[in-house]
């Protein structure tokens, strides 16, 4: 290519106007994950303004200082956060061709998912329990949504690295792997990001307000 | 074309020739954006007819310059003149949307005379109902269905809402149009200059009912306003809370309705949702959120007294599917809301 | 008894004999009359054998040329569709005056109007447009495929799924009757208790992943797949407006998808966003579906302009005049998109600074388009300009489109706005823009490419009676609705009692008659076509002399695009090409590394497509299963690694050897 593009820029010689040899052009998939998650963040960008405009109808009903529980949000994040980082570990083993403690710190990864979601899902239940479901108040609706989708984001990100964890075992860290592996790290810390949107602007700015 | 038609229909365009002054205003607005812009378009219709006549094909006197693709002194024209359009055009819109905003009250009678230092105005409250409108005259204790009059040369004050659905308040002889929105309250400032019967309806679609959904506006002299207004409370019965929420149904085509007296709170409980008296107001319900909400979870159970949104009782908008169509065919399956239309057109 | 009324509406949710309408003749006849033509065509197909063929050739293919057809076949059965809808409202208004209901009762045609919107958006305008963008662009930055083809793919059967979808609320329940927005709180589950609405959002929702998916796929085609040489300025300007509707569609899809899915917790789940009562607030809907909507706007609009930069450029033999001020207008053009959209609700009672922010904004929008206009104009003089058929549609945009370009200045006027909006005026406006724009611009560029796609060219004499019904149709259909506006008559309503207003009725229906002609002689234009497809074919892949790279392969262009991927070096490489005597090289072919075709993406569709029919009749065990299934079928096409194959280097030396002889008969 770089040949062709020489003799291209030579004066007076007749230019070049095709390729002789095979051109493959650049892999995508980075990029269109990329605008992938730019749009997603759109979605949350729309949930995030919902809960902005109603978060505070909450209809004659109870509001954020009653319902949340911030040391339980608080460990729920810290879960969330640590899986970021052990995610940031598998990388590592991923990039030095270790098979073995990548799927280990999947593994990990996978865990501390686990155990946000089900903190999550107990936050929810103790609410619904009490009464404040999402149906009470929009302030309300607009909680479940966002957090939920959230939530969503996370089992399916959860689903998403137990494929990759059995496909990493049976053809190992191969080319193919290795980008899917890029994709949902890219999706996890993406998710982490908006995990801390969530806290600072739902709880924390909704229980000191 | 089109200005020919304008011109065909200007006997009838309401919109071109209205009794109003902020209509008025409006149309003026109309046509010299209109003028504006035709200043730019004009000549790009010509250009398009008149280079694609002559520099076709077959046309071997024309030049033909293949590579002639870029002039600078050109593309500044190309780029200014819409922009130097624009501009006057902005500077029009910045200034007459500030001054015809339907919030702001009405600062002349007309283009010639100036607001009466004196001048009284006329509030009305309007609710979009299921297919119908009810005006309630807050000055004068007296409501209205699907009739609206007010006095020329008096400024007007409407206050707007809807019980159900987004409906929009349009009079297109007396002014532009503002959405009429449940559990909301918007605003319109206008003035009538001419006596006459004007024709008024929702201009935003609002369910099966919606095409009928119109009412007479009556400019009136002052004298004969009053009179109106003697002769509602006349012939009206009273509105009660309780008779709204029989008024509040869904029905189509409703007669003028005459009420003598007015429950006072009840355009205030409407806008709040709670003209049912069982139901929290939302005021109330607003006043407690700025709280920060009900302390502990005692208003976790406030939930039967603040749902509002109910289904549309089946009423005589929606009449039965099916027989509607066969309708066309046979005339001894006319549906019954059908032939009370032919026999109310007859009686007329 | 209880326990079988139980087990049924487990198995059926909402859905019973009484939601197939027998007793609307309408429906009943259409319905017979669309089983009776569906029977036909399967049986024909049958017959021809053809069911493997469409199976291994076209369903399951990842060859964007391949989708891009099928992309527009989709697109014209949908317009037919949506057609029908339109001048069905026609004879309805032009007929229910005084004592004469017409033939619509109001839940009828309530629904039509709502269907028409939909359906000629996004099951007519938005195929049409994508398809061409996948039939053209690859091609033009001489690319083998999409970044994605198994997506392209993916994306086009999930479009289909939204499609059959709207279709089935035809025969099976009823669509909504809300307006093509579909404005809460008469969307909500109170005012729209059936099932209406639920078609309306599940539909969306369905063909709009499939849309934004594809917006992903070609904002990386075109940022990563380009020819060598072809830097962002010298890209062909169809390609560059195909760029920036692409990032138009992935900025402004998402917003659609939450707010339709916002829209249906509140129908489906009892929350409260845009409720009356529970806090809840329906303007929120408003601003967010508006948020999308004007962007879309863009998004059919920006590719026409592209068309035509391109048809006029060829039928003139010229350059395009002020290429980079083309490229800097669509830019500005793509980012103003996104700050008008309050223009759509000036009535809404916003302050007046807020309105005549979005005014001017919208204004500004207009110097671009201007100077694009103006572009065309002097691309035009001093040219030599051949009267085919797409120039026609061009001259007739061109004519068209700037009426409806200052009515649409006009309505941001605030002021102006208060009295036409929701007016037939604003009816008139965007059918001005959106036929005289969008359909003109997809006439002129199917006329265009078609030999591109199919080897032959579209027969002249029928485009050109297409082309003067759809012109004189559409003056003559949508001229009366201005007037009908500044008469102050609103849009929506099924009957009239002013007989004044009738006779403009009457005059748009003739117009609408005109543009059913134009639409059938659309439709003559290509069975006349197939039938001469000898006469008509094009041997030099180059039927109009054009100067972008997709005319310098053979027409139908093979299933690897180019043999040797082209090296480009000025803007209209392929003008550039044959001015500068390139020579078409004949030997020294290699392997060419290709996607195979996957029925994956049909698949998915159809489980998305159940899934939310599942929805829709609350069918709750089907949707979880089709959810389940869609899923699992999409974790199992991960694990599919067999995915590509190469064409040996003899075939290709086989094909090009066949173009090598066409050419040389030419000669």
């Amino acid at each position: 290519m770089s040949t062709t593009a020489q003799m291209a820029s030579n004066a007076g010689e007749a230019p070049v106007f095709y390729l002789t040899e095979d051109h493959h052009p650049e892999n995508g998939t980075l990029l269109g994950f990329w605008l992938y998650l730019m749009s997603d963040c759109l979605i949350f960008a729309c949930l995030f303004a919902m809960y902005g405009v109603l978060g505070g109808s909450y209809a004659a009903g109870p509001g954020p200082k009653e319902l949340f529980d911030l040391p339980l949000v608080a460990v729920n994040t810290s879960m969330l956060l640590l899986s970021s980082i052990t995610y940031g570990f598998a990388m590592l083993e991923m990039q030095r061709s270790n098979k073995i403690p990548t799927l280990i710190w999947l593994f990990v990864t996978g865990c501390f998912g686990l155990a946000f979601l089900g903190i999550e899902l107990t936050e929810f239940h103790h609410m619904i329990a009490e009464g404040a479901g999402p149906q009470r108040s929009a302030f309300l609706s607009s909680f479940f949504t966002l957090v939920g989708t959230h939530g969503l984001h996370v089992s399916f990100g959860i689903i998403w690295l137990v494929v990759l964890m059995v496909q990493v075992g049976q053809r190992g860290l191969t080319a193919v792997n290795q980008r899917r592996l890029s994709c949902l790290s890219l999706f996890w810390h993406f998710l982490d990001v908006v995990w801390i949107g969530v806290f600072t602007f739902v709880y924390l700015m909704g229980v000191l307000r | 074309m089109l200005a020919l038609l304008i011109l065909l229909s200007g006997c009838s365009a309401v919109v071109l020739k209205p009794a109003g002054d902020i209509a008025v205003q409006q149309r003026d607005l109309i046509i010299i954006s209109t003028v504006l812009m035709l200043l730019i378009i004009v000549p790009v219709i010509f250009l398009s007819l008149f280079f694609a006549w002559r520099y076709r094909a077959s046309n071997r006197d024309a030049r033909y310059e293949p590579d002639w693709h870029h002039s600078t002194q050109l593309e500044l024209i190309i780029w200014s003149a819409p922009l130097l359009i624009i501009i006057a055009l902005g500077a029009l819109t910045w200034i007459t949307t500030h001054t015809l905003d339907p919030y702001r009250p009405v600062e002349r009678l007309d283009a010639a005379r100036r607001l009466p230092a004196d001048a009284k105005t006329l509030d009305v409250q309007v609710v979009a109902l299921d297919w119908k409108w009810l005006f309630i005259y807050p000055g004068y204790g007296i409501a209205t269905v699907n009739e609206l009059a007010a006095p020329v040369d008096t400024p007007i004050h409407f206050t707007l809402t809807a019980s159900s659905v987004m409906n929009s308040f349009f009079i297109p002889a007396l002014a532009g149009q503002v959405y009429a929105m449940p559990a909301m309250q918007t605003q319109l400032h206008a003035v009538i200059n001419a006596p006459g019967e004007f024709e008024g309806f929702s201009a935003n679609y609002s369910g099966a009912g919606f095409s009928d959904m119109k009412f007479k506006f009556h400019g009136l002299a002052q004298a004969d306003f009053a009179r109106w207004v003697e002769r509602v409370k006349r012939d009206g019965t009273a509105l009660r809370r309780e008779d709204y929420q029989q008024l509040e149904k869904p029905s189509v085509r409703e007669p003028v309705r005459h009420y003598a007296t007015v429950d006072a709170s009840l355009f205030d409980a409407i806008v709040n949702l709670c003209v049912d008296r069982t139901k929290m107001c939302m005021s109330q319900m607003m006043a407690i959120d700025a709280q920060g909400g009900i302390g502990g979870l005692a208003g976790i159970a406030n939930v039967a007294n603040l749902a509002y949104d109910r289904p549309r009782a089946i009423a005589a908008g929606e009449r039965p599917r099916g027989n509607y169509v066969l309708s066309m065919c046979s005339a001894d399956l006319v549906p019954a809301a059908f032939s009370s239309r032919l026999a109310a057109s007859a009686a007329r | 008894m209880h326990e079988t009324a139980n087990t049924t509406s487990f198995l059926f949710g909402r859905l019973s004999w009484d939601a197939i309408p027998f007793h609307e003749p309408i429906l009943l006849w259409t319905f017979i009359a669309v089983a009776i033509g569906g029977v036909a065509l399967l049986a024909l197909i049958t017959r021809l054998g053809a069911w493997g063929m469409l199976w291994r050739d076209w369903f399951t293919s990842v060859d964007h040329k391949k989708i891009g057809i099928m992309y527009i076949v989709l697109g014209v059965v949908m317009l037919l569709r949506g057609f029908s809808d339109a001048i069905m409202m026609r004879i309805q208004q032009a007929w229910a005056f005084g004592d004469s209901m017409g033939y619509l009762p109001p839940h009828h045609y309530d629904q039509i109007f709502t269907a028409h919107g939909v359906i000629m958006i996004f099951f007519v305008a938005m195929p049409l447009v994508v398809g061409l963008m996948n039939i053209v662009v690859p091609l033009q930055i001489g690319a083998r495929d999409v970044a994605f083809p198994f997506l392209n793919n993916f994306s086009f059967w999930m479009t289909v799924a939204g499609a059959v979808l709207v279709m089935l609320s035809l025969f099976v329940g009823e669509f909504a009757k809300t307006g093509w927005l579909a404005y809460p709180p008469l969307s909500g589950i109170a005012y729209s208790p059936d099932v209406g609405v639920d078609y309306y959002a599940w539909s969306l929702q369905i063909a709009g992943v499939g849309t934004l998916l594809s917006g992903v796929n070609f904002i990386v085609t075109i940022v990563k797949m380009r020819a060598p040489g072809m830097t962002l300025m010298k890209m062909p300007i169809f390609t560059w407006t195909a760029l920036c509707t692409n990032v138009l569609i992935v900025a402004a899809f998402p917003v659609l998808t939450a707010v339709l899915a916002l829209l249906s917790l509140d129908r489906y789940v009892g929350t409260n966003f845009f409720t009356n009562d529970f806090g809840g607030n329906a303007m929120m809907y408003v601003n967010l579906i508006w948020i999308w909507g004007h962007p879309e706007v863009y998004i059919l609009i920006l590719p026409v302009f592209g068309v035509f930069s391109e048809v006029v450029s060829t039928f003139s033999g010229k350059k395009l005049f002020g290429y980079a001020s083309m490229v800097y207008a669509t830019v500005v053009i793509t980012i103003l998109s996104y700050l008008v959209w309050l223009h759509h609700f000036f009535t809404m009672g916003s302050g007046a600074s807020v309105n005549s922010f979005f005014g001017i904004t919208t204004m500004i929008i207009s110097i671009p388009t201007g100077a694009k206009m103006f572009n065309w104009l002097f691309t035009m003089y001093r040219g030599r300009i051949r009267f085919e058929v797409p120039m026609l549609w061009a001259v007739g945009f061109m004519v068209t489109f700037v009426v409806g370009g200052m009515t649409g200045v006009l309505l941001a006027v605030p002021p102006a706005d208060f009295v036409l909006h929701n007016s037939l005026f604003l009816i008139a406006h965007f059918h001005n823009v959106i036929i005289g724009g969008v359909v003109f611009g997809l006439f002129a560029g199917i006329n265009y490419w078609f030999p591109k796609a199919m080897g032959f060219r579209l027969d002249p004499f029928w485009g050109k009676v297409s082309f003067w019904f759809w012109l004189s149709g559409y003056w003559i259909a949508f001229t009366p609705l201005y007037v009908l506006g500044l008469m102050g008559v609103t849009r929506r309503l099924s009957h009239f009692d002013d007989p004044s207003l009738q006779i403009w009725f009457q005059i748009a229906l003739v117009g609408a008659v005109l543009i059913l002609f134009g639409i059938m002689a659309f439709l003559v234009q290509l069975y006349v076509s197939i039938r001469d497809r000898a006469r008509l074919r094009d041997s030099s892949g180059d039927p109009w002399n054009g100067r972008t790279l997709e005319w310098s392969t053979s027409s139908p262009a093979p299933a690897y695009n180019f043999a040797f991927t082209p090296r480009v070096h000025e803007q209209d490489a392929w003008a550039d090409m044959k001015q500068r005597g390139h020579r078409r090289p004949t030997s020294g072919f290699l392997p060419i590394h290709m996607p195979k075709n996957t029925a994956a993406g049909i698949v998915l569709a159809g489980l998305a497509m159940a899934c939310g029919f599942a929805l829709i009749w609350h069918i709750w065990w089907m949707a979880g299963a089709a959810f389940v299934a869609l899923v699992a079928s999409a974790i199992a096409h991960t694990f599919n690694s067999d995915r590509d194959f190469h064409i040996p280097a003899e075939e290709v030396a086989r094909v090009e050897g066949e173009r090598t002889r066409l050419l040389a008969q030419q000669v």
